[in-house]
């Protein structure tokens, strides 16, 4: 099997803006910063969820935690992809009770990661609400899961992948759709 | 890199790099110790089998505690009460204990290589939890993990064992461990206990025996305890009296080693024979901090052994996966 790629969903710039869009959109909607906590998906959620704290210091001027959740404990799928099951490191170094927590992951799929990552995060307490930010909503949902501020929605075929590239991990600033083909 | 566990018999076919993998996979599972809620459903479903054929304590506390905590169900087989003393094999014993279907056997045995021939005759992996005099793995595995957060490195320090290292299995896996990133080794204790073969067990590793302890403190970076076994004071003929006046670590000869030495313990402690409770009691001690990471330690063994996982460098879309997981992050 081969990787082909199909076409470019978006470019660096365009990455930015949505980011600076989604800052605004949380700021807005959860009435401003206060208790608010941004809990990035391992591993591209958590640039993601770096760079959305650091516009939002540029609105409010202040400074929003940023955790980090691995989900990988939480999967319901352990033995079908065992070379996914290798472990990162979680930090949230703040309690999590009483929060307003956004997760923050890059692509929005099946909802089965979301569905582990609540497991995961009511591990360590009782948030007062959790919202999900991603940067793309493909479709496919498998779980009655929906995300309440989006980058952009992405109709795709379950082949398709879509593969988002960021420079602190890929060294490269780019969304692609990609195919699978024999 | 590519790392696939089956079994985890002993620590000395292993390479640095797959010990630092089995290490660097322990962090997240010492981060669930403090949770408040600390037990996982990871391996719901999943049975772990615990042969103890010689007795133990913590050890089987420790991995019956991983396991609950990885949200697997335990079996638990202990010598006194087992058909061993009957006179079933051992073979036949954990035949029995495989024909109710665990997901992973972990075994202590007091003869060496009785796990390495078990794991032979399993097709289920199989975990050494100290055989005789050959090895001990979590313990080595804990023990470095412990090293590591404390002195912030495993690599070329200087480890000085004290005790009796002829019957140590935690000897064997610590030195196998550590001296594959390093470290120098000098083990001292009655001659009888230390005897200069020790110094070839693991060829490429520095390892000197030394009799006097004011010599083998010097400049050490981490002091690894033994425990005396009492019952085999009388072999050699050593009286208490005279191992506490040659060998106990007290504060005087702790200041012999490096000042940010640190002393380890696998326990149980005898206070007053080896050691004094002012050093294991004292800022320079982990004795707790061992018994902690050893349950994080065990937990990233389960887990590895029964989810099967590997670490691999293979684009995620080429993985063989079923469709739900078709997309590398969700």
């Amino acid at each position: 099997m081969r990787i082909v790629e199909k076409s470019q969903l978006m470019s660096a710039p365009e990455i930015d803006r949505t980011l600076q869009r989604l800052a605004h959109e949380i700021v807005e909607k959860s009435g401003g910063t206060k208790n608010l906590a941004l809990i990035g998906i391992v591993r591209r959620g958590v640039p993601l969820a770096q760079r959305i704290a650091q516009a939002m210091r540029g609105i409010d001027g202040v400074e929003v935690p940023v955790g980090v959740l691995d989900i990988t404990l939480y999967r319901d799928d352990l033995s079908k992809v065992a070379p996914m099951a290798v472990l990162r490191s979680s930090d949230i170094p703040f309690g999590v009770d009483n929060m307003d927590l956004v997760l923050i992951d890059d692509v929005l799929y099946t909802g089965r990661t979301i569905r582990a990552a609540m497991n995961g995060l009511f591990d360590l307490g009782r948030p007062k609400r959790v919202s999900l930010c991603v940067l793309i909503d493909r479709g496919h949902r498998e779980m009655p899961i929906e995300a309440q501020f989006i980058g952009r929605h992405v109709q795709t075929s379950d082949t398709e992948i879509i593969e988002v590239r960021l420079r602190e991990i890929d060294k490269e600033e780019r969304v692609v759709l990609v195919d699978r083909v024999e | 890199m590519s790392t696939n566990f089956r079994d985890l018999l002993a620590l000395e076919p292993l390479t640095a790099d797959e010990l630092s993998f089995l290490l660097d996979q322990s962090k997240p599972f010492q981060e669930i110790q403090k949770h408040p809620l600390k037990k996982l459903a990871t391996l719901r479903g999943k049975t772990v089998a615990l042969a103890f054929f010689e007795t133990s304590t913590r050890t089987r506390i420790s991995f019956g505690t991983a396991a609950s905590r990885l949200g697997a169900d335990t079996m638990n087989l202990q010598a006194e009460a087992s058909s061993l003393k009957k006179g079933e094999t051992l073979l036949d014993t954990v035949f029995n204990l495989n024909a109710m279907k665990p997901d992973c056997l972990v075994m202590r045995h007091a003869a060496s290589g009785a796990t390495d021939y078990v794991a032979r005759h399993l097709d289920i992996p199989v975990v050494n939890a100290g055989d005789g005099t050959h090895e001990h793995p979590s313990q080595g595995l804990l023990d470095a993990l412990t090293i590591r957060d404390r002195l912030g490195t495993i690599k070329n320090l200087n480890v000085t064992i004290l005790g009796d290292i002829l019957h140590s299995r935690v000897a064997r896996s610590n030195i196998h461990l550590l001296g594959k990133f390093g470290c120098k080794f000098t083990l001292c204790g009655p001659a009888i206990w230390v005897p200069r073969e020790l110094e070839k067990i693991a060829p490429g590793t520095p390892i000197r025996c030394v009799y006097r302890m004011e010599e083998a403190l010097e400049g050490a970076d981490v002091i690894i305890m033994l425990r005396v076994q009492t019952e085999r004071l009388d072999d050699p003929p050593l009286s208490s009296n005279d191992y506490v006046l040659l060998y106990q670590l007290n504060a005087e000869r702790l200041q012999r080693a490096s000042p940010n030495a640190i002393v380890l313990h696998p326990g149980p402690m005898n206070r007053g024979i080896e050691i004094t409770p002012e050093v294991a009691d004292g800022p320079q001690s982990c004795v707790l901090e061992q018994v902690t990471n050893g349950v994080a330690v065990r937990m990233a063994i389960l887990y590895l052994l029964i989810s099967g996982a590997t670490e691999t460098d293979t684009h995620p879309a080429l993985e063989v996966k079923p469709k739900e997981s078709a997309n590398a992050t969700d």
